[in-house]
């Protein structure tokens, strides 16, 4: 019984451990920011692997999604009589949800736990205590760009998904299923407001990029450093970052969209 | 050096890609080309029931859009709706005794508020008020209607 207890008491101890480990990591990431104003190529060589490497996933995806929304909306609308309201129901689902979040999981997926493997195994070779040893903090070198770069490119890659997942849906919509042209574009444009649906879909791009990148930093740097522990920590990466975006999704469109 | 280009040469596509794709969500999704907040004059209508008519709602006159909705307030000395029609200021020649209705578009769909033109020579400018007005009709209002006129011609019976 106490055993038990103290059981629960370490794995709760270990969480909070954990939690902590991870706020002072991103404290001292965001502090070497003003390091990387002196070195922008280490910026731009991770823009490079994390967001113009999952640009071919991301418009391939939206486009596909734009698409099926599109079929799929029509059903519906057509029982309704409404289907001059396609472009609104495609617009306003990638604009206010869908763009963000698939976004961020395809980017968990694709960037997320490429960075906590290459972290890893930086760790696991010895690398970063190489870097410590020869007086430069691995932090400031190796976490600081990727950071950014992660926190740059999310919006990037989720605007860009909503915008191939309109086209994808006028495609089929207009181009496959025979919904008006102009009623399309038009109805859209009416109902979707640039303050409430885009710049929110953007903030929640942004806090969706942040979130995920901080989870695959902070898994590559704590991750134990043997081969098993890696794997172990880029199967965490993928699960809490996706676990993260969707609680997080809920709780922003609470927030922004409801009254 | 060629390699480090040809990275920097990609990480600006992209950037401008997000920017350009940013710019069309912006201007060709959302309703910034049929935004101009200040443009126009201020109209007050005063409605017994307004149905379920919202702020930015369409205001049309034959079926063109002239303005929007700005804003619905509730007089507490008369019970009426107050509301605040933003009309353009390229449509300045209203005559002021022109007639507001509220309709709604299709069976199901929204509200809005169609202005018939009266005669007169005088315009609507901002401020002025709509006298004539009609309110929106509330379906369970003429469901209640068509069932007393029913009951009573079955009572005559």
């Amino acid at each position: 019984m106490i055993e038990q207890l103290a059981r629960l008491g370490r794995t709760g101890l270990g969480i909070l451990e954990r939690l902590g480990r991870g706020h002072l990591l991103l404290w001292a990431i965001l502090a070497g920011s003003p390091s990387l104003l002196r070195r922008p190529n280490l910026l731009i060589a991770q823009m490079f692997s994390v967001g113009v490497l999952s640009v071919l996933i991301i418009t391939v995806s939206g486009l596909f999604v734009g698409m099926v929304l599109s079929l799929q909306g029509h059903y519906t609308l057509s029982q309704f009589g409404a289907e001059e309201s396609l472009g609104v129901v495609v617009a306003a689902s990638l604009v206010r949800e869908l763009g963000p979040v698939v976004t961020a999981l395809l980017f968990a997926g694709r960037a997320g736990s490429a960075l906590t493997a290459e972290i890893g195994l930086m760790k696991a070779t010895e690398q970063l205590s190489g870097l410590e040893m020869m007086a430069v903090d691995p932090v400031k070198r190796i976490l600081t760009p990727r950071f950014f770069a992660g926190f740059l490119s999310m919006p990037l890659l989720a605007a860009l998904f909503s915008s191939v997942g309109v086209l994808g849906g006028y495609l089929v919509g207009v181009g496959l299923l025979g919904v008006d042209d102009g009623a399309f574009w038009s109805q859209m444009q009416a109902k979707v407001d640039l303050h409430e649906d885009i710049y929110n879909g953007v903030i929640k791009s942004v806090v969706f990029g942040v979130v995920c990148t901080w989870i695959a930093l902070f898994q590559g740097y704590d991750a134990v450093p043997t081969s098993a522990g890696v794997s172990r920590a880029t199967t965490r990466t993928v699960v809490h970052s996706a676990l993260a975006v969707l609680s997080l999704d809920f709780v922003l469109t609470a927030l922004m969209f409801g009254d | 050096m060629a390699r480090s280009k040809v990275i920097e040469v990609a990480v600006g596509a992209f950037m401008a890609a997000g920017t350009v794709a940013l710019f069309f969500l912006a201007m060709q999704v959302s309703n910034l080309s049929s935004l101009n907040a200040d443009d126009g004059y201020d109209v007050l209508a005063r409605f017994d029931n307004i149905g379920s008519l919202k702020v930015r709602a369409p205001v049309t006159m034959a079926g063109v859009r002239v303005g929007r909705v700005k804003a619905i307030m509730f007089d507490k000395e008369t019970y009426e709706a107050v509301v605040t029609l933003q009309i353009e200021a390229g449509y300045d020649t209203i005559p002021d005794d022109t007639f507001a209705k509220i309709f709604t578009a299709g069976l199901l769909g929204e509200q809005y508020v169609g202005l018939d033109p009266g005669g007169n020579d005088r315009f609507l400018e901002q401020g002025s008020q709509i006298s004539l007005t009609q309110s929106a009709l509330v379906l369970e209002d003429i469901i209640g209607q068509f069932l007393f006129n029913k009951a009573e011609e079955f009572d005559a019976e």
